[in-house]
């Protein structure tokens, strides 16, 4: 679905990411973790072309991404935000009916009847007792359900989350990451996120690529990156890993050295 | 969406209609609602033998050589900065942007004064020449104010508003020095400064109809691409919306439609400012109703304004600037306080 060939990016003359390659295959759920400045959100905006690489090529289902136009590209990949939507006066099936701009013609028209595919997306993230209110009088998690049901609706093949639970409490975050993966499964979606939470990465990626001060330290299972030598060596402090009781999968706790 | 629009569409353009005839009959010579009524049909195609002239002479000449001419020019006056105004403030999501806070007016203004000064007016390319050398004008400020406001390529609503008002006071003080150049001339430029519509007549009508039906089509194009930006302007790219193109050309039509208007009835503040913000609290946010809806809502903002003006202090007219501040300003603090107070949410 992507592949990424050394990717480089410098902001007057830093260097934010050196030498960056991988593959994302399709219907993976793909994670990018490191630390704070490890170049994880440009490595994301690239892919979502907002920035240019200064050299590399980033070819995204078998089309180089620098050929898409931007409205091409709405129809391949939709995008989440970590900070949500604004306050505005919207409601939220008009937000929804947004995502299928990519489609429309200059009339705003479509072909095909989006009505079942918007009431689809709004059971599955339960948002139909909120479809007539407004933008402004919803709680942080309820606008990030709306933005993540708006992404949805641009069918795209490649989904791509910014730290999408950053400002959602713990039930809020397994319930987004739960939808996610639900419509994965029913859509075969390819997913790339940022995630800042280890845990939250080891319970839902597949594989996942490990950064560091914009080099590339490896891509693997969760179990091949977090590892207690590597997360010492990239965030500075170390951690137990254990082994998630239900799940199998590597969990981290943090301990304090004080 | 579109039964709201034939909704508001229609309800709107009744009252805008009602006004006009109201406003026809209004004046130093008042006529009956009935005659004027009677006399505008009448000019309708294929109306003139249905209805019997049973009017004299001098009303028909009143209606249509004086009165009807500068209703139809304040509403298209009104029509094109509140689009102006709508345009501006979905494309920089800044709710206190419009013609006059962005600068572009002065600067139109700028250009209109100079030709009025040197007696250019009608140089080059006759009743389009000023409109032609506003844009120009107004475009170079709006450019100037928008590099001003740019820290670390991000617009911000506080610096934006500050560097319009820096411009603006720039640009108003070289029109005061150009009127203090001119002594035969200043009447003309203080006048046309302070905004009018007398005498204007039917030609400066038809100068302006092309630019209102450019601005709507335009703008009305865009209008979802709009709506998107109200989400942000990532969230408008990754839905799709070509953002630069798009404030480009959204930002030049809008400023299109200010110069127009600029140069046929000098400076008109706050119609940008007041009308789209009226229409959205009526109407919600949704563009493909506010643009619209906003042209309509400005034709009757300024043909009412402009029938105070002419009618408060009769037989001297009020010029039309003043009115339209004098009920603009204090909406204008209202909006600022409710702004501030959901930024600190």
């Amino acid at each position: 679905m992507i592949h990424v060939r050394g990717l480089q990016k410098a902001y007057q003359d830093v260097s934010v990411l050196t030498e960056i390659d991988f593959d994302v295959k399709r219907g993976e759920f793909f994670g990018i973790i490191g630390p704070n400045g490890s170049g994880k959100s440009t490595l994301l905006k690239m892919i979502s072309s907002v920035i240019a690489p200064d050299a590399g090529e980033i070819t995204l289902a078998d089309k180089p991404l620098a050929r898409y136009t931007r409205k091409e590209l709405a129809r391949v990949l939709a995008v989440l935000e970590q900070e949500g939507l604004p306050p505005v006066g919207f409601r939220v099936r008009e937000v929804l009916e947004m995502g299928r701009f990519p489609y429309q013609n200059w009339l705003g028209e479509e072909k095909d009847d989006v009505t079942p595919l918007i009431e689809e997306i709004m059971q599955l993230l339960g948002l139909v007792p909120l479809a007539e209110r407004t933008l402004d009088q919803l709680s942080g998690g309820e606008k990030q359900r709306v933005a993540l049901g708006k992404a949805l609706v641009q069918k795209p093949q490649l989904l791509l989350l910014d730290e999408p639970t950053t400002y959602l409490d713990i039930g809020y975050q397994i319930q987004l990451m739960d939808i996610v993966r639900k419509w994965q499964k029913t859509t075969q979606v390819t997913v790339v996120a940022v995630l800042h939470d280890l845990n939250l990465a080891s319970l839902y990626c597949d594989r996942i690529l490990m950064l560091h001060k914009g080099v590339q330290i490896g891509v693997g299972t969760p179990q091949d990156m977090l590892q207690t030598d590597k997360i010492e060596a990239v965030y500075g402090t170390r951690p137990i890993v254990m082994e998630h009781p239900v799940h199998h999968l590597p969990q981290i706790m943090l301990q304090s050295r004080a | 969406m579109k039964k709201q629009l034939l909704l508001w569409g229609g309800a709107s353009s009744l009252i805008l209609l009602a006004s006009a005839v109201v406003s026809i009959s209004m004046g130093a010579a008042s006529l009956p609602l009935s005659q004027v009524w009677l006399i505008l049909l009448h000019q309708l195609p294929g109306m003139s033998d249905l209805v019997a002239v049973t009017w004299p002479d001098s009303s028909e000449q009143i209606v249509m050589k004086v009165r009807f001419p500068r209703v139809i020019l304040a509403i298209l006056v009104g029509a094109c900065l509140s689009l102006a105004g709508a345009g501006f403030q979905g494309v920089l999501r800044n709710p206190l942007a419009d013609p006059f806070t962005m600068g572009v007016a002065s600067g139109a203004a700028v250009g209109a004064a100079f030709l009025i000064l040197f007696g250019l007016q009608f140089a080059f390319l006759g009743e389009w020449s000023t409109p032609v050398v506003a844009f120009l004008t107004g475009l170079c400020s709006l450019w100037i104010v928008l590099s001003l406001a740019k820290t670390q390529g991000k617009l911000q609503t506080e610096t934006l508003i500050l560097s319009g008002v820096v411009i603006q006071a720039f640009l108003g003080s070289l029109v005061s020095f150009m009127v203090s150049l001119s002594n035969q001339t200043v009447n003309e430029i203080v006048f046309w400064l302070m905004g009018s519509l007398s005498f204007r007549g039917w030609a400066f009508t038809y100068v302006l109809i092309p630019y209102v039906l450019i601005g709507v089509i335009v703008l009305v194009g865009y209008a979802r691409s709009l709506n998107l930006f109200a989400l942000g302007e990532r969230q408008a790219a990754h839905l799709g919306v070509n953002v630069d193109k798009t404030k480009l050309i959204i930002l030049l039509v809008s400023t299109l439609l200010t110069a127009a208007a600029v140069s046929i009835s000098g400076i008109i503040g706050f119609v940008g400012l007041v009308v789209p913000h009226l229409v959205r609290m009526l109407v919600g946010p949704d563009h493909r109703i506010l643009l619209p809806m906003s042209a309509i809502g400005g034709g009757i903002y300024v043909l009412w304004a402009d029938t105070l003006a002419r009618m408060l202090l009769v037989p001297t007219e009020i010029p039309l600037g003043v009115v339209t501040a004098f009920l603009g300003a204090p909406f204008f603090a209202y909006l600022l306080k409710q702004n501030k107070r959901t930024g600190r949410r």
